[in-house]
């Protein structure tokens, strides 16, 4: 049933040389500098503002890149934001435009591409820096009834530590109503439900009676200003609060994080070092889609296959615990490689535990492809097909269920996974059970790459020295168990951060999911929420 | 479909004899640093500087440590020259530290207590250990405890995360709702101190700066027998681990 991909999506990619000549011609004069580097195989230094649509559609839409992300730096007398793109199976792209501080208005690219919208959103909440035919904006980070517009947390001016008690807060605000029916209405669910075990967030369920027909998710309760925090900290301290802002893929986005500061420094980390942050990303990875599949099995109420699963979660969370003296990995990566070493006894028990671990998943899935009433509850419900998926540039499992092939770990490798042979399974049905099929792949492939890692374990030390002594700026990329994570740093000569960006595969994929959730019984929600298994906190900060 | 009964059926009984007794099984808890006698005064001070937290406090040769503080980066453990000493149980569960004397339960809500839960900006773990205590290895309904959907008929409120300022309203409306019996536990490091976020605009540095807090689990994360034997403690079935904790700063 599932169908494994080649690595690379789409057969029209040309080769960078084609690129640069395309971009040369058809927007020269536009394109102020274009240039390759150690951090992006190119970067693009844009002079008109007029041209940042036009080019975004065309690296996105005619080249078949991906959307990365965008980023807002403010710098002392100007501001520099940063689109990132990426070429499958060559390298990131940066499409960079600077303007001075007063102008605080860009053209919008969402017309173009749809996924750039909440990036769009959140700087204009956060920096206060507002894009020209961009459909809604206002209320989205910082929500509207306990905070004014205008407060822009994210300038340099805005002091982090001092409390914001004068709000001059909008008490009419009201959340916006899509469907206009007679009779409509629309049912609130959260921030506090599920008995509070859900993560806060909230949803409108707007519908006419039985039906829902739309639901909107309202995000960003815990946002704990992570990127503003980590200004003026060490890249250490930093490094604290990239591994604990969403601590259900703390491992991937550390390693993320390690691999931004070790690119400023130019330093690599050791191949013993990487080879054993590919088994911890992928023990994270399989534990993870463990859980996953346990609260799918618990979404449609089947209660001894929940129970199963969620004992495979347990038993490689004790494992994880065992093996590194932390359940959720915390405290193991550092810039330079990895605080600790392990010893061959260590991943022999590990391994076992894996295999086991494997195996239960297997049985598992068997059983419940033999349980009709379960299927019937996933199997055409929350639907995204295929072209939605490339529009919003979904990623991870949710991507790959709907035939997005990306997966950054085969098309922009990092930490020696060129080197390891591994399939990504990948769906083209897009509905809930194309989702858990995903997990169930996905979880034999993890599997198989801790088997190769820790069969070719080399010796040799785990970390390098690790210093700072120049001004620099990075990006750091993992394919956390959830999809693409991206990590921006820039640090001042002296190592202190300067500006941390973190763009999260929740943050991408949560601006997919009113997709999923157009016109469905009431019923079929937390089945729905469930396959989509997004974290509110990984994409909240 | 029957399969499944026999399937469940064949699997046993899977859940720990905790509290009736000890749950030694390896990786159920992580341990975390306890005070410690060094031989040299510079070794200590070593201990005291590696900490990114201040959890650990060197006086001479001897370093305490503040549990909640603790964020669990284990540089005290496997970066240091002579590392600190280990504590490797799970029954963690101590008053806060504003000397306030806080009272289990009475015995009516020994055998059935609802819990109500919160996530206040929480990054996953501690939620993710709470939602452990459900699964058949703690089964935590064995003993009685029941997550409960609504602030009306809950009778603890454990709240995790360091409370964002977005989260500050909803917690505060949950706790008003509930019955005033009520007791409130913070889980985890960032509910009773702030952990890596500290105090910010956006985050309040713990649940004590927004409620009256009756118990604090330490651990970052505590494991789910940490959590379980907080609420043996609140249903008052069993005893705190230490009648004060080590005070904030100073030993």
């Amino acid at each position: 049933m599932a169908t494994h991909s080649s690595p690379i999506a789409g057969g029209n990619i040309a080769g960078l040389a084609d690129l640069t000549g395309m971009i040369v011609e058809r927007f020269g004069d536009q394109v102020a500098q274009l240039r390759a580097g150690a951090n992006f195989i190119l970067t693009l230094s844009v002079g008109q503002p007029s041209a940042l649509p036009t080019l975004a559609q065309f690296l996105f839409w005619e080249h078949g890149c991906l959307f990365g992300g965008i980023t807002a730096e403010e710098h002392s007398n100007h501001w520099q934001i940063h689109y990132t793109f990426l070429l499958p199976g060559s390298g990131w792209i940066d499409v960079e435009f600077s303007m001075a501080l007063e102008t605080k208005t860009l053209p919008s690219i969402v017309t173009e591409v749809h996924a750039a919208d909440w990036h769009e959103r959140e700087i204009e909440d956060l920096f206060g820096i507002h894009f020209e035919n961009h459909p809604r904006l206002g209320d989205f980070v910082l929500h509207d009834q306990i905070w004014h517009e205008g407060i822009d947390p994210m300038r340099k001016t805005f002091s982090a530590e001092r409390p914001q008690l004068e709000r001059k807060v909008d008490l009419e605000w009201q959340p916006l109503l899509v469907v206009g029916d007679p009779g409509s209405f629309a049912m609130p669910v959260g921030p506090v439900y599920e008995g509070g075990i859900g993560e806060s967030l909230h949803f409108l369920l707007e519908t006419v009676g039985e039906d829902v027909i739309r639901a909107a998710p309202r995000l960003f309760y815990n946002y704990r200003a992570v990127e503003k925090i980590a200004e003026g900290r060490s890249i250490p301290d930093a490094l604290l609060l990239a591994e604990r802002f969403a601590a259900t893929s703390a491992f991937a986005h550390s390693l993320a994080f390690c691999l931004a500061a070790e690119r400023i420094a130019a330093v690599e980390a050791p191949p013993r070092a990487a080879a054993l942050r590919v088994l911890l990303a992928e023990l994270e990875r399989l534990r993870h889609h463990a859980g996953a599949i346990a609260a799918i099995c618990e979404s449609t109420a089947l209660a001894v296959a929940a129970a199963q699963a969620s004992i495979i979660e347990e038993q490689l969370l004790r494992a994880s615990c065992v093996f590194t003296d932390h359940r959720y990995l915390f405290g193991l990566n550092t810039p330079g490689g990895l605080n600790r070493d392990f010893e061959l006894e260590q991943c022999k028990t590990l391994l076992a535990t894996v295999d086991k671990a494997e195996s239960d998943l297997r049985i598992l899935e068997r059983r419940l492809r033999l349980s009709s009433s379960f299927l019937d509850r996933l199997e055409d419900v929350g639907v995204v097909i295929g072209e939605s998926a490339r529009d919003l540039n979904l990623v991870g499992p949710i991507g790959r269920a709907s035939a997005q092939h990306c997966d950054l770990r085969r098309a922009c490798s990092y930490s020696g996974y060129g080197r390891l042979a591994f399939d990504v399974p990948c769906e083209t049905e897009g509905d809930g059970y194309a989702r858990l099929r995903i997990l169930f792949a996905e979880a034999t492939q993890s599997a198989r790459l801790i088997h190769q890692v820790a069969d070719t374990l080399e010796g040799g030390p785990v970390r390098v020295a690790y210093e700072v002594n120049h001004a620099g700026a990075a990006l750091g990329w993992t394919e956390a168990p959830r999809g693409a994570a991206l990590h921006w740093l820039r640090v001042d000569e002296r190592g202190i951060v300067e500006r941390y960006r973190a763009i999260t595969p929740s943050f991408n994929n949560w601006l997919g999911f009113h997709v999923a959730a157009e016109n469905f019984a009431f019923q079929d929600f937390p089945i729905i929420l469930a396959t989509f298994g997004l974290s509110a906190t990984e994409c909240d900060r | 479909m029957s399969f499944w009964f026999w399937h469940g059926l064949r699997k046993g009984i899977q859940s720990t004899r905790y509290p009736a007794r000890a749950e030694n099984t390896p990786g159920v808890s992580p341990g975390r640093p306890v005070n410690t006698d060094f031989s040299t005064v510079e070794e200590a001070q070593l201990a005291a500087e590696i900490c990114p937290t201040d959890a650990i406090v060197a006086h001479g040769k001897s370093t305490y440590v503040n549990p909640g503080k603790c964020v669990h980066c284990q540089l005290c453990l496997h970066s240091l020259q002579s590392p600190m000493n280990w504590e490797t149980g799970y029954e963690w569960t101590r008053l806060p530290a504003d000397g306030k004397e806080a009272l289990p339960f009475p015995a009516s809500f020994a055998k059935s207590m609802h819990i109500m839960v919160v996530d206040a900006g929480d990054c996953g773990a501690c939620l993710h250990e709470v939602k452990q205590l459900n699964n058949p290895l703690y089964n935590m309904h064995r003993l009685g405890f029941f997550l409960t959907a609504t602030p009306r008929t809950a009778d603890l409120l454990l709240v995790v995360g360091p409370v964002s300022e977005n989260m500050r309203g909803p917690l505060l409306k949950t706790w008003e709702a509930m019955p005033t019996t009520r007791k409130v536990m913070a889980v985890g490091g960032c509910a009773i101190a702030g952990g890596v976020f500290g105090k910010s605009f956006m985050c309040a540095c713990g649940v004590s700066a927004v409620l009256p807090v009756d118990f604090e689990v330490p651990g970052n994360p505590p494991p789910p027998l940490a959590i379980l034997h907080g609420l043996l403690v609140v249903a008052g079935r069993k005893s705190l681990n230490s009648p004060r904790p080590i005070s904030e700063g100073r030993p």
